[in-house]
């Protein structure tokens, strides 16, 4: 249409290989554009199809336990101080002291500021191997902040320790069009993910989908999400409604069996936000596995974003091992 | 950690249990409000998951089907047609919120005696079911306002002969708009599947509905060959296979009777490139595997655009591999058994000839089970219009893969059928689904979803799939006669009705 269209953008890897290496807002607006349309009422239902599988006995019991390997316990409050980080932390290496083969979640998830204290936190039971520490990024939640900002953020999270980063993308450009702005964003945070050793802490890139409000959208945000370099899609902030819900989970694991398809390459998907018991959980691993498949049940490539839950799984997981419920101060508060 | 060397995808069974049904050893007729013994050779129904015994049911010869009609005739003329629409509204809406009070034991019922899936007898069967008695419960005080001038009357007796794939759907299609409008009703259920008509007799005598109104006598071909043969019924309903809704359009030809019927269809499913993709698969899945594809609507041809054949066609598999085959009762089961070994048999005959005929069989990998009649998902593609695939109505879960280049050539090749029951569109295109649905010759379009129902919306077929239509408005009409000017017998039936 204008000049704009001409603007050449940063060349990531995986949009040059797709689109090619003159890659130009036109030829990533033409691409997202051209991504077949979502039928609303039919992704609804098949959501809600999914939603009705019974998981009961021995599966019940292993899917409460790959749920608590892939949580990101959670806590992004203003109010947060060095304390309630180490009881998190502390929470993510025994989450039930009443039985110790519970399996550890897969992540601390704070604020930047918040990291260094985490990772002191976790010690010996942190690092690439063992509980990772997430930060959320770039002006987080609203990412209403200017790219200089935003990249300091995320180097500053970065050099405290953090194994990732979840980042905001900038809503309001995306819904005025401007896909380039979106996509060198996250292609200038996924460069400042970068550590002085060559390596890169992983980049989960956070749609806002309660924002995005149509589905069409959310399909597109996700592969341009992807196109500019990100390893996880993820729905939701948490402080914007509707968070996470299956239908938005649903088509973004969508998106990425289609990545998968096309390119052999994996990315990962992180509903966050909303997800408060074990039954919606279980909802969720259900979809993940009759979309992308189970080998996506790992937590490098699934997670669930939230606080509340992990108790809730806690309690269920007693129930199945002692045959009775037991009650909320059973479980350890945060 | 649990045991990881079992996949999660490995759901341990959930089964419903079946404890809730309290089920005879025997069941007999259901005759003027009461169960009689036939006077037929008793026969067994089974459950096609199993092959196992459910119950005897009786079967009744021409003696009893006398006495079907004529209770069902003395109830219309002492009771039915003489009470007022609101009172008939009454027993309706009683009998439907009996139906969903005893909706899970209907639902285990169903599933055993039918060998479809408990979540869709759970989800789909048995609420329809309730749906309908609702819907027509409402109008039967309103019939002046059904279309067909004031005070439109009942015709008489009912003679109902319905199929195995939604055993009690079906019975409440035909049972509930023909109370609606005054008429009474004799009902024979399909031979492979009566259990569940049995216990709606059940439920008739819980709603304490008159006797002799509802009649429901089991049997074989036979005895609906009497039944609807019988010469004091005065309208013929039939859903079923086009062969015997041709041989009762013939033999009902003349009689007086009024006739309706619900045959086969072969509908097309067309996909165009534009289609919402990941919905279009469902629906194509939905359409063709939905009740193991024992539904005359179902898309079992799908015509897909040529320059995304392979894409659809791979997305297809992938998306059926997740498909789950086996215990009816068991919440998780999406592909149930086959409803009888006939009917096996005539699914594995033409997928045979399929074979021969030089299309491409591929079928989903499932285990099946020892006993009982299973045939797993299958597709073929490098199907021709002229292929017997294309052509006849399988009733199974078989897909027959076309392709078309153009609009014209889908509509072309949609409407080359001797059905016109039902098509689905799937584009993302508003426009183009009106203008493709405005050309097609099937009784229902579904544009951008299949195998939809609603009691609201008629439902029938165009050429072989039969005439008159069911739901809705319309459904009515089947039922009444308008009580034109000049008509003798309308005038004075329409003063009683």
């Amino acid at each position: 249409m204008t000049l704009d269209n001409a603007v050449a953008l940063a060349p990531a890897e995986r949009a040059t290989q797709l689109i090619g290496g003159d890659l130009t807002e036109k030829s990533l607006r033409l691409h997202l554009e051209g991504l077949p349309g979502v039928d609303a009422v039919g992704l609804e239902a098949r959501a809600a199809d999914l939603g009705t599988r019974s998981i009961k006995t021995t599966s019940k019991a292993r899917a409460l336990d790959t749920i608590i390997g892939l949580i990101d316990l959670t806590t992004l409050e203003g109010a947060d101080t060095p304390g309630k980080v180490q009881s998190l932390a502390a929470k993510a290496m025994i989450p039930d002291p009443s039985d110790l083969s519970t399996p550890r979640v897969a992540a601390v998830c704070v604020y930047g500021d918040m990291v260094p204290c985490a990772v002191e936190a976790l010690g010996s039971a942190g690092g690439e191997a063992g509980i990772h520490v997430a930060a959320v990024a770039t002006a987080f939640p609203s990412g209403r902040a200017s790219l200089p900002v935003k990249i300091a953020d995320t180097r500053d999270a970065v050099l405290a320790g953090a194994d990732e980063i979840d980042m905001v993308i900038d809503r309001g450009a995306f819904l005025s069009g401007r896909y380039g702005l979106v996509f060198d964003q996250i292609v200038a945070v996924k460069e400042a993910c970068r550590r002085e050793d060559g390596s890169y802490a992983h980049l989960k890139v956070i749609l806002e989908t309660g924002e995005l409000t149509t589905y069409d959208n959310v399909r597109r945000a996700s592969w341009l999400a992807i196109l500019a370099g990100g390893d996880f899609i993820k729905t939701s902030t948490g402080k914007v409604a509707p968070a996470a819900t299956l239908p938005v989970t649903l088509l973004m694991l969508q998106v990425v069996n289609d990545w998968h398809r096309l390119t052999g390459e994996k990315i990962g998907v992180k509903p966050a936000g909303g997800i408060r018991t074990s039954k919606d959980a279980i909802k969720y691993l259900v979809t993940v596995a009759e979309t992308v498949g189970e080998e996506w049940l790992q937590p490098h490539l699934f997670r669930f974003g939230a606080s509340s839950l992990l108790n809730d799984v806690l309690l269920q997981r007693q129930k199945l091992t002692t045959g009775h419920y037991s009650g909320p101060d059973y479980v350890t508060v945060d | 950690m649990t045991d990881i060397s079992t996949r999660f995808l490995d759901y341990a069974p959930a089964p419903e249990s079946t404890s809730i049904l309290h089920l005879r050893d025997s069941y007999g007729l259901f005759i003027n409000g009461e169960f009689t013994s036939g006077h037929g050779e008793t026969f067994q129904t089974i459950s096609p998951a199993t092959e196992k015994k459910i119950a005897d049911i009786a079967s009744a010869d021409a003696q009893d089907v006398d006495a079907a009609v004529a209770a069902a005739r003395r109830a219309y003329e002492r009771t039915w047609s003489k009470l007022s629409g609101a009172d008939r509204g009454k027993y309706l809406f009683r009998i439907a919120r009996l139906v969903q009070e005893r909706a899970r034991e209907l639902a285990v019922a169903e599933s055993l005696d039918n060998g479809k899936p408990i979540k869709e007898t759970r989800d789909v069967d048995i609420p329809l079911v309730a749906a309908w008695f609702f819907y027509y419960a409402g109008w039967a005080d309103k019939l002046d306002y059904a279309g067909l001038g004031p005070n439109p009357a009942s015709l008489g007796v009912a003679a109902q002969v319905i199929p195995w794939n939604f055993p009690l759907l079906m019975l409440a299609w035909k049972i509930a708009p023909a109370l609606a409008a005054g008429n009474t009703v004799v009902i024979k259920p399909a031979e492979t599947t009566p259990l569940t008509a049995l216990l709606f007799a059940e439920i008739l005598q819980q709603a304490d509905l008159p006797a002799g109104v509802v009649n429901i006598i089991t049997g074989a071909g036979d005895t609906g060959a009497l039944l609807v043969n019988h010469p004091d019924v005065n309208k013929v309903a039939f859903t079923g296979s086009t062969a015997v809704g041709r041989a009762i359009a013939r033999s009902t030809a003349g009689s007086g009777k009024k006739l309706t019927l619900e045959l086969g269809g072969k509908a097309a499913n067309i996909v165009f490139d534009d289609a919402p993709i990941d919905q279009a698969i469902e629906g194509i899945v939905n359409g063709i595997f939905f009740n193991q594809g024992h539904v005359c609507c179902a898309g079992s041809r799908l015509l897909v655009q040529e320059n995304v054949h392979d894409e659809v066609v791979d997305r297809l598999k992938q998306r059926l591999t997740t498909l789950r085959l086996g215990d009816p009762l068991d919440k998780n089961t999406d592909i149930g058994a086959i409803n009888s070994r006939e009917q096996l048999d005539r699914i594995r005959e033409l997928s045979n000839v399929g074979d021969e005929e030089g299309a491409t069989r591929w079928t989903a990998p499932c285990e099946i089970p020892a006993k009982g009649f299973w045939f797993a998902p299958t597709i073929f593609t490098g199907v021709s219009t002229s292929h017997r695939i294309a052509r006849e109505e399988v009733f199974g879960p078989v897909l027959s893969v076309l392709t078309f280049r153009t609009p014209v050539e889908a509509i072309a090749k949609a409407n080359n059928t001797p059905y016109g029951l039902s098509a689905g569109i799937w584009s993302s295109n508003g426009s183009r689904v009106l203008a493709v649905a405005d050309k097609l010759r099937a009784g229902v379009v579904w544009a951008n979803t299949f195998n939809q129902f609603d009691p609201s919306s008629p439902f029938g077929g165009y050429k072989e799939s039969g005439y008159g239509r069911e739901g809705g408005r319309h459904g009515l009409a089947a039922y009444l006669e308008s009580a034109g000017w000049g008509s003798q017998t309308t005038i004075a039936k329409g003063a009683t009705a």
